[in-house]
């Protein structure tokens, strides 16, 4: 990731954070606009969650990997801590790789 | 910092203590994931500095591990953290004052600060939960990201370890607790489906963008007869949102 990319999503976050406290007294968002940020959020990481556990570069990233990120988000579910839920995750993609799974 | 202290309840102290306890553990797997997944220690560093929003900073990184572009990885995190603007105007009371505290607070908009501003009534409270609460958070994430990404770089074989595995847990275990609105719901499962269909036919970073086609599942937000008070909307959205 070059330097460029990190300052450019360090500037957009900070004016999105800036706007408020400038013109707060001037400028209300709509329900309609704050509601479709939230939801855009949430369906951009859903989109990252799946591509990431599914896919490798252009193809299929193989079993081992989803396997342990569908672990993972059952202990989420179930309100586990958050470090187990990304070790129990990680150990169970890294168990299958072990025994031969792709 | 001491009148700060004496100015909140000793609940929530705990609170803040406990969420900062959170995001040290969600930092040190985004250091430590970004530099075992092969990027430099300046980048989870640099980025945990100017950044500071995990969610983009997880979701940027996450399209550059996977192969996608620079700028593919902007827009990703730039359409993330465009939450951050409904909080600011929510918080904007809070930094009434000199050009310099608005600056310098602008960067502590964050879920979370936000979210300890709406408990807080009155305006000293509200004030002293956004600047505690956003000097520890920022102080704990910077700190924990660093110890991350040094030890990240002590670890070997990667995929072996199936390291490539925490990264959509991490962010599953982020998103899961958004997701009890039907809606959001659809949504987020309609533009998932686009995105893993549209993996093979275009450049990697381009199908997570255009999983916001979901968005047209979206829907209208709840009438005003399902919400009791005024600020419930507010709350609303701040549940919503993904740190």
């Amino acid at each position: 990731m070059p330097l460029y990319a990190v300052l450019l999503l360090a500037a957009g976050t900070y004016a999105y954070r800036l706007a408020g406290p400038l013109l707060g007294h001037r400028l209300a968002l709509s329900e309609r606009l704050r509601h479709l940020l939230a939801v855009a959020a949430g369906v951009l990481l859903v989109a990252l969650v799946a591509t990431g556990a599914l896919t490798q570069g252009h193809g299929f990233a193989g079993w081992a990997r989803p396997a342990g990120v569908l672990v993972a988000g059952v202990l989420a579910l179930r309100r586990a801590p958050f470090p187990a839920v990304v070790v129990a995750g990680a150990a169970t993609t890294a168990v299958l790789r072990l025994c031969g799974v792709g | 910092m001491r009148s700060l202290l004496r100015t909140l309840e000793h609940a929530t102290l705990r609170d803040i203590a406990l969420v900062c306890l959170a995001d040290a553990l969600v930092g040190a797997s985004f250091g430590a994931i970004s530099v075992s997944g092969g990027l430099p220690l300046w980048v989870p560093v640099a980025m945990s500095l100017l950044v500071f929003a995990g969610g983009s900073q997880f979701a940027a990184v996450g399209v550059v591990l996977s192969g996608g572009g620079a700028l593919a990885a902007v827009a990703t995190g730039l359409v993330l953290n465009a939450r951050l603007l409904p909080f600011g105007f929510t918080v904007a009371d809070v930094l009434d004052g000199p050009w310099w505290r608005r600056l310098l607070g602008a960067q502590l908009i964050t879920d979370e600060t936000a979210a300890f501003v709406l408990q807080q009534e009155g305006r000293r409270r509200r004030r002293a939960a956004f600047w505690l609460c956003g000097i520890a958070l920022f102080t704990v994430w910077n700190v924990s990201v660093l110890l991350g990404a040094a030890a990240g770089g002590l670890i070997g074989d990667t995929d072996a370890l199936g390291l490539d595995a925490a990264f959509p847990a991490v962010l599953l275990a982020l998103v899961l607790p958004s997701l009890t609105d039907r809606r959001m719901r659809t949504a987020a499962v309609a533009g998932a489906v686009v995105a893993v269909a549209a993996t093979p036919y275009l450049p990697a970073g381009l199908p997570v963008l255009l999983s916001l086609v979901g968005l047209l599942f979206a829907g209208r937000p709840r009438v005003e007869a399902e919400r009791p008070t005024g600020g419930e909307g507010v709350s609303s959205v701040e549940k919503e949102g993904v740190r």
